[in-house]
């Protein structure tokens, strides 16, 4: 299990791995926004989080179809089904690699792009936690949709579409939880916690629905 | 190929050759109840009075509601179809919820539509980011996910395993998305909130909506049927031309 995390972190880390591209592309999204909206700061700073957070949700669907595609490629798919290791376990195993080489690295861009987005210390904090605890949801609904359409040859495009409308309560209450943190009245930790939950949630019926998924479309 | 014909013979209960006798028995009487309902249920909804408010536009409730209803409904038809193909291998199973997929899309689309068509005269919009429209478009949206997904694959079983396994996973997140959309919405908008349940209906609407709630299931039933067994006959057309392939390339 160690194995499979040290290999696959070093393969998404490696030239053509795209966990670089991933936060690449998120740097770009996040500095698209000002250009359609124009510089107001002040409109940057209010709406900042929520687009922090759109940029993390976009450039995490962008990695997501290699998460199986590459191992089906080179056979090592099939050496992972046919262990004895629950499979559960070793799609919980490939989650985390994949969260470590491209969710975390943008978890840690994040307060860069907050800088960049007139957001104050406390927006910036509370956005990289939101962040920190969300994006390994989006990566275990993610694994759902990899799986799902890992057979197919073009499937990029068609597990961004699948997984986007599952992420929807990633995004609302990370980024509610990382306004709560910054406006007075709404307090920050229900929503906070309602994202570690869902995050919980998604670490088991993730790598449940992935698993499925991969048995039944390797068979 | 002749193997994906038996699969899909095999079965001892429903077996698709009995489906298709029952619903070829069963269709021409479905097809004819829906209609006769909704002549009666058109007819009840445009002879009942205009709300004192709303005007002739509460007519659009009649095709609204029901039209909401079963979008809901035929999502869970398909989990439940889900279920039955990852669990019992039923080749029904399969071929019931893919029938089902864009069924669903059709009755959100018409929920959608209608809705807007209703909000223009009576919230002054087309589209308002209220809770249930937005969950509702979330829903259109996983149904034209796993249409895609569906298309996409060539094998029908493996099809329809892999969009079975999809279909339960967003079955378990709807409540989710529903409740966390309407948190949203709460949180971020709470003076704009539109609500249809204000009052409580009259009788006068209500039957008029019974009816047409009866009517539009029955229409789902009559047309699902009908979609399941156009499926299984394509299934029957696409083994024996490969077969016939088969044969000519010998």
């Amino acid at each position: 299990m160690t194995a499979l995390l040290l290999r696959d972190l070093k393969l998404s880390v490696r030239a053509g791995g795209g966990a670089l591209i991933g936060v690449l592309f998120f740097m770009t999204v996040v500095a698209v926004i000002p250009f359609g909206v124009g510089p107001d700061l002040n409109l940057l700073a209010r709406i900042g989080p929520a687009i922090v957070w759109i940029g993390a949700l976009l450039s995490a669907l962008l990695g997501l179809d290699r998460m199986f595609q590459t191992d089906r490629e080179d056979g090592s798919l099939d050496l992972l089904l046919m262990q004895e290791h629950p499979l559960v376990l070793t799609v919980l195993v490939k989650c985390l690699a994949h969260w470590l080489g491209n969710g975390l690295p943008l978890v840690i861009a994040s307060p860069l792009l907050g800088l960049f987005m007139n957001m104050s210390e406390v927006a910036i904090g509370a956005t990289m936690l939101t962040l920190l605890v969300g994006t390994p949801a989006l990566t275990f609904i993610g694994a759902v949709g990899a799986a799902v359409a890992v057979t197919l040859p073009r499937g990029g495009l068609l597990v961004s579409i699948l997984v986007l409308p599952l992420a929807i309560p990633v995004l609302i209450f990370g980024v509610s939880a990382a306004y709560a943190a910054v406006e007075d009245p709404a307090p920050f930790m229900p929503p906070f916690l309602i994202l570690v939950a869902i995050t919980m949630f998604f670490a088991v019926l993730g790598p449940l629905g992935a698993a499925l998924a991969l048995r039944t479309a390797s068979d | 190929m002749t193997e994906s014909l038996a699969i899909t013979k095999f079965s001892d209960l429903a077996n698709p050759t009995r489906f298709l006798a029952l619903a070829a028995r069963l269709l021409p009487w479905m097809a004819g109840a829906t209609a006769v309902l909704f002549a009666l249920g058109l007819y009840l909804s445009f002879a009942s009075e205009g709300d004192y408010q709303q005007g002739m536009t509460v007519r659009i409730m009649y095709v609204h509601v029901p039209a909401a209803w079963l979008s809901m409904m035929c999502y869970t038809v398909m989990a439940v179809s889900a279920v039955g193909t990852l669990v019992w291998r039923h080749p029904l199973a399969d071929v019931s919820h893919k029938a089902a997929a864009p069924l669903g899309a059709a009755f959100t689309l018409i929920a959608l539509a209608t809705g807007s068509l209703w909000g223009k005269p009576m919230w002054g919009t087309w589209w308002v980011w209220d809770a249930r429209l937005t969950s509702v478009f979330v829903l259109f949206l996983m149904y034209l996910g796993l249409i895609a997904l569906n298309r996409a694959m060539e094998d029908p079983g493996k099809a329809a395993r892999v969009s079975a396994v999809l279909i339960l996973v967003g079955f378990v997140n709807i409540p989710i998305i529903k409740f966390s959309v309407e948190w949203w919405n709460t949180l971020h908008q709470p003076a704009s909130v539109i609500r249809m349940d204000g009052p409580t209906i009259d009788k006068e609407f209500l039957w008029p909506l019974l009816v047409m709630a009866v009517a539009f299931t029955l229409l789902f039933f009559t047309l699902h049927a009908a979609a399941m067994r156009n499926e299984i006959l394509r299934r029957r057309v696409s083994a024996q031309r490969r077969m016939a392939a088969r044969l000519a390339g010998r």
